[in-house]
């Protein structure tokens, strides 16, 4: 290890180092003044956003090429202190109304954050692995902010088993893989399986199993049965974080390890995934369709919105669309993101000051007493449907382009039916916050509410320019992945 | 495949004795059972009290702090021993490790992990 290697990872080390202090800091500050801890917390993450967005368009690999820096990785770290910071602002209030602010959120969720930031620079597997648990174990004890509630309890609960599981699985493939490979670098597995060195059954079998733990992480059908329980118990802003922060890193590994280390199995893993984006896409939306409660529902949608991003993992062996369709799964990974916190935000605002569940009905009557709330979800429900003019249009149309580019037009076919069935759900909401006579209560904190608006207009704005983002998400794969 | 036929040996030749040595023992040795015998374990001492009592949680958070500071100690040993071939660099390392597990121990001690009532 030389200091050019801690430079490299220079955002990640900052960010684990500030949130270790701001774990101490945070035991110093008296209990009506614990605004300062969420003020450090987000100032350390908008710290991390400019050292990681200053590594922009350069790459350089460290630590003898376990990690390497490019634009992917800055790409995604971008996206998940952003994350991390709208995460916060909602937090704050909403914690503090609910009765649970413990003010361990802040460092904890820093230490996820910096997870991930690692995930999405991990150039070998035993990074992927550690990067894993550094995002995944904040994470657990996160959705059990609210003990005793019992709901968290039990989400967290659940999380934690499955998490581990589904740990014990990445890291099984590895084992497996390095049996195969004699190696867990992802460029020296692919230059063994070039060689024609690599025992090919072991390897696909290890690859399957990292398949299996990076799907759990991701929320694909039909390892997606922790997602309703969790994001129902945890506490709200903690779901949107994790809805997708843990998400993106979960396709961060699947992106990094699928197209950098076994590009030539892509070919036999393409029905693979082929089956799980269908499955996720039809089992999400129509399982969303019957709940009740408002959290449930989000967190079948989300599982629906992995299958449609897993579409861009198909047709990942034809070289004429890898770049494309990896870029459409960034693209709809941003935009996804800007929606589901948005979602999130709402529902932390209109939340019942006992955190317990939150059901449809309970935004009944919301345009009347707090119309910007409203509009807000009007357009985040939009956006997540796919109607034209916002951002959710235009993430679907890259995907659904490039898998009908890929020769998978069944895929987009299937994804297109299953958005209509969504559009019920979603729209069901906007009838319940403008056609029904209700009063419904919701925090009036201005940061929630700006949160909401501008992550609204951001919907917008890039549904209105949606090149942008677009162009941007190819540079990112420009200087490493594809 | 070959290479791993020792560890098959091995892994049945140690699993067939297990079972041979229960078996046999269990087909040969006498049977006195007493009262006394069949009381459940407990560390060699005479058992009292249900064995399904409730734990205070605290011994779990004890736990926890002991596996702690614990590793703690388990990493110290071999970098002890090869103290001078990593030289500073070792000692850097071992610093930040230290560094690491006293932000803990501060943040443990501050919350009252360490009182017991």
């Amino acid at each position: 290890m030389s200091l050019s290697d801690l430079l490299i990872l220079l955002p990640q080390a900052f960010l684990l180092v500030w949130a270790s202090l701001l774990l101490l800091v945070d035991l110093f500050i008296s209990k009506e003044r614990k605004v300062i801890t969420a003020i450090l917390g987000a100032a350390g993450l908008a710290i991390t956003l400019g050292l990681t967005s200053g590594q922009w368009g350069s790459r350089a690999t460290g630590f003898n090429q376990m990690v390497v820096v490019d634009n992917f990785s800055v790409f995604l770290s971008g996206l998940f202190t952003l994350a991390g910071l709208v995460a916060i602002v909602i937090a704050y209030d909403n914690m503090r109304r609910t009765g649970i602010h413990k003010t361990e959120f802040y460092s904890l969720l820093l230490f996820s954050v910096a997870g991930m930031m690692l995930m999405s620079a991990a150039a070998d597997l035993i990074i992927v692995f550690l990067a894993l648990e550094l995002l995944s174990i904040p994470l657990y004890i996160l959705a059990g902010l609210a003990v005793p509630r019992a709901g968290s309890a039990e989400g967290a609960i659940k999380y934690f088993l499955l998490g581990a599981f589904a740990s014990g699985f990445v890291l099984y493939g590895t084992a497996l893989i390095f049996g195969a490979t004699q190696g867990t670098s992802l460029a020296g597995i692919m230059a063994s399986i070039q060689s024609g060195t690599a025992e090919l059954p072991l390897l696909v079998i290890g690859a399957a199993l990292l398949l299996v733990g990076f799907s759990f992480k991701v929320a694909a059908v039909p390892f997606h049965m922790w997602t309703p329980d969790v994001y129902q118990g945890a506490p709200s802003p903690v779901t949107g974080f994790m809805s997708i922060g843990a998400k993106a890193a979960g396709f961060a590994a699947l992106i990094r390890v699928f197209s950098l280390a076994f590009p030539s199995l892509a070919g036999q893993f393409a029905p693979i995934f082929a089956v799980l984006a269908g499955l996720t896409m039809v089992v999400g939306n129509v399982a969303a369709v019957s709940q009740v409660s408002i959290k449930r529902m989000l967190a079948y949608s989300s599982i629906a919105h992995a299958g449609y991003i897993l579409m861009a993992l198909v047709p990942l062996a034809d070289p004429s669309v890898a770049a494309n369709s990896t870029a459409s799964a960034l693209t709809y990974l941003v935009v996804y993101g800007i929606t589901t916190l948005g979602a999130w935000a709402v529902i932390s605002a209109v939340e019942n000051a006992d955190g317990g569940d939150t059901s449809v009905r309970d935004l009944s009557g919301l345009a009347r007493q707090h119309p910007w709330l409203a509009a807000a979800m009007t357009f985040f429900m939009l956006s997540f449907t796919g109607i034209p003019p916002l951002a959710g249009f235009w993430g679907k149309f890259y995907l659904f382009r490039t898998a009908i580019e890929g020769g998978y037009t069944t895929l987009a076919i299937i994804g297109l039916l299953s958005s209509l069935v969504s559009a019920w759900y979603y729209l069901r909401v906007i009838v319940m916050m403008y056609f029904r006579e209700s009063e419904a209560g919701a925090s009036r904190a201005p940061s929630i509410q700006i949160a909401a608006i501008l992550l609204a207009l951001a919907v917008l704005v890039l549904g209105l320019f949606p090149s942008g983002l677009f162009q941007l998400a190819l540079q990112a794969l420009a200087n490493g992945v594809s | 495949m070959l290479e791993y036929l020792p560890l098959v040996i091995l892994i049945s030749l140690a699993a067939g004795l297990a079972v041979l040595v229960v078996i046999l023992g269990h087909s040969f040795g006498p049977h006195r059972p007493t009262a006394k015998k069949g009381l459940p374990y407990e560390s060699g001492m005479t058992p009292y009290g249900p064995g399904t009592r409730r734990m205070s949680v605290r011994y779990y958070l004890v736990a926890v702090l002991f596996i702690l500071f614990d590793i703690e100690v388990v990493f110290f040993l071999p970098w002890a021993v090869m103290f001078r071939k990593l030289g500073v660099f070792g000692l850097v390392e071992m610093l930040i490790f230290i560094g690491i597990l006293l932000v803990g121990y501060v943040y443990a001690w501050k919350k009252g992990a360490l009182e017991w009532e």
